[in-house]
């Protein structure tokens, strides 16, 4: 048997121009100011195309006439369909002050497996500046490797002129940027089983590792606290997260243990991947700010015991605000 | 993920209903994603010429030139696809359209993450591993794609089809003999007589002797299939005869017959 095809769009048509207009409301505006009765007539209607489409796909072979009911169908199917919630309006503050530390706390152990690559990664570069210290100029960041911390410091302590005089906001600038792009990288390197993640955070650990040990061998230990703190302090938690961030989705893509598929962990990571990573780039654009307009300013502009204070305060703010922001404050108690 | 392409995602509706959504190739997602990064570089340069011109601004000029060019290169591809309903001006330049791997509406969540991920996928340069990722997938998703669980489509320019144009109200000849017309269609299968409208669909695009052929072998199939009596189809071409053909299966009611009805 062969659809007579005229027939049957001019027989069809009104009910596919009815769904259409009701998907088209759907699509702008999830709740689409349907009342019951529409949405009954929008299950008809998908279910009356679906219906049409099926007739079609098994009493004709008319191309153009399925690639419209296939879009229409998928349309109407997606919105019915649908189970998740439409992105509600994000309450930032909310977002941010409770949100984001529950999901750092509910990914802690990602949290301590960044920490301890970095430490490898530290230790690592540690032993290779003492062992061998050449390795300087592998295991540094260009400009730390060419210049010895005494230099340094006394270039510093002796700077008349401010060298950032006119550049602060750009310098801040370019630094949140930057940082925040690596943090997007460490995350989304989660996607190569995590080994990407794990090169990135031991690279760093090597680095920070290498530089360390350098000014406390050179007696500079004051003013490497001093330097690194203010910013570091917010900068370097920020670079973990990220490495949190990635390992969860590593996790997700490997699924160990887990029954569900691929696709569906990683559905249900991504909400946590959005919100540790889009609270890093708070949290860098504080850091670019106290090393674009603070951290560079050293003795004797800026006592050494003030910077380190800062930087301790900024921690252990940092610490409380991870641990113990977002927590109900009064949980519910068994009867007793 | 295996290496065998598929040209269509299929969804299977817990109707019971299978629809396909056409996959995008690797070539029109590179064509697409290389006139967003026009626009890209047109906006980064309205933005060094801007800035160049505000000196006044000074180093806060540096610092909006970062953020502004940091906003446009992550923001571009996430505000478009959010706000156009997974595409960007590439995309809808070549029709095409990211969608939720099982069909469903497209998510903010999933529009941010495929972006981000784009970090990796444009490793080590010119979107290698994207593209590597794309090749090597059943679905032709890079590892953005993957995560986000997100496909690329090709959205059809949907149309109906001019049948009108094709068959109609002209004199046919084959309406003469009902029972045979009626043989026709018993034996003419679907997929038949969707070729012989999808050639007389496309006849203008075809050359001259490629459509003689064609129509040919269509009319000498249709023949055999149904004979019809020598002087119905005297000083008939074979793309007339196929025409006729056409018509009488699409067509139960011959053209005008509603009209005569009502009058």
């Amino acid at each position: 048997m062969i659809i007579d095809i005229p027939k049957f769009i001019s027989a069809e048509r009104p009910y596919w121009s009815r769904l259409e207009n009701y998907v088209q409301r759907l699509e702008q505006d999830a709740a689409g100011g349907l009342t019951l009765g529409e949405l009954r007539q929008l299950h008809y209607l998908y279910e009356r195309a679906s219906a049409d489409l099926a007739r079609l796909n098994t009493f004709a072979a008319e191309p153009e006439l399925r690639r419209y009911l296939e879009n229409l169908v998928g349309r109407a199917y997606a919105e019915i369909h649908e189970t998740r919630g439409r992105g509600r309006v994000v309450r930032l503050r909310d977002w941010f002050f409770k949100t984001f530390p529950r999901t750092f706390r509910a990914h802690a152990k990602a949290f301590q497996l960044a920490c301890l690559i970095t430490a490898t990664g530290v230790l690592f570069g540690l032993f290779a500046t003492l062992l061998d210290p050449d390795s300087r100029f592998v295991t540094m960041p260009f400009g730390h490797d060419q210049l010895r911390p005494r230099e340094r410091v006394a270039m510093e302590e002796k700077a008349a002129v401010d060298r950032l005089a006119g550049q602060r906001a750009g310098f801040s600038s370019f630094l949140m940027t930057h940082n925040t792009k690596v943090s997007i990288l460490t995350m989304a390197l989660g996607m190569t089983y995590g080994v990407g993640t794990v090169i990135m955070l031991f690279y760093n650990g090597i680095a920070l590792g290498a530089i360390g040990i350098d000014y406390l061998l050179d007696g500079q230990v004051l003013f490497l606290f001093g330097w690194l703190l203010p910013h570091g302090s917010v900068e370097i938690p920020a670079i973990l997260i990220a490495g949190q961030a990635g390992l969860v989705l590593a996790g997700a893509l490997i699924g160990h243990g887990r029954r569900d598929t691929a696709a569906q962990r990683l559905r249900s990571a991504a909400p946590d991947l959005l919100t540790l990573i889009g609270g890093v780039a708070v949290l860098l654009v504080w850091a670019g700010l106290v090393e674009g307009f603070f951290s560079q300013y050293h003795y004797p502009v800026v006592p050494y015991w003030l910077k380190i204070s800062f930087g301790a305060v900024e921690l252990g703010l940092l610490t409380a605000f991870l641990a113990w922001s977002g927590r109900e404050r009064n949980p519910a108690t068994p009867a007793t | 993920m295996t290496g065998i392409h598929s040209n269509v995602m299929q969804i299977k509706t817990p109707e019971g209903v299978a629809f396909s959504l056409p996959l995008a190739s690797p070539i029109a997602r590179l064509l697409a994603w290389s006139v967003d990064l026009g626009l890209i570089a047109l906006a980064w340069l309205a933005l060094v010429f801007a800035l160049g011109l505000s000196l006044v601004l000074g180093g806060l000029a540096t610092a909006i030139y970062y953020l502004a060019f940091f906003a446009i290169s992550v923001g571009y591809g996430i505000a478009a696809e959010w706000f156009w309903r997974g595409q960007t001006f590439g995309k809808r330049l070549l029709r095409l359209r990211v969608v939720d791997a099982q069909g469903f509406r497209l998510q903010f969540n999933q529009i941010v993450m495929r972006n981000l991920l784009r970090f990796v996928d444009s490793l080590p340069a010119f979107y290698l591993i994207g593209g590597v990722a794309c090749l090597l997938s059943r679905r032709c998703q890079r590892l953005g794609d993957l995560a986000a669980n997100t496909v690329v489509v090709h959205v059809p320019k949907l149309s109906q089809p001019d049948l009108d144009a094709v068959v109609s109200g002209k004199f046919n000849s084959l309406r003469k003999h009902p029972h045979l017309v009626a043989r026709l269609r018993q034996r003419v299968s679907p997929t038949e007589a969707a070729l012989a409208l999808q050639a007389l669909l496309r006849r203008e695009q075809m050359d001259a002797n490629g459509r003689v052929a064609l129509f040919a072998e269509l009319a000498n199939h249709f023949r055999e299939l149904t004979p019809f009596p020598a002087d119905t189809t005297e000083g008939i071409t074979d793309e007339q005869y196929v025409r006729n053909v056409v018509e009488v299966i699409y067509r139960t009611d011959p053209p005008g017959g509603a009209k005569a009805k009502g009058a």
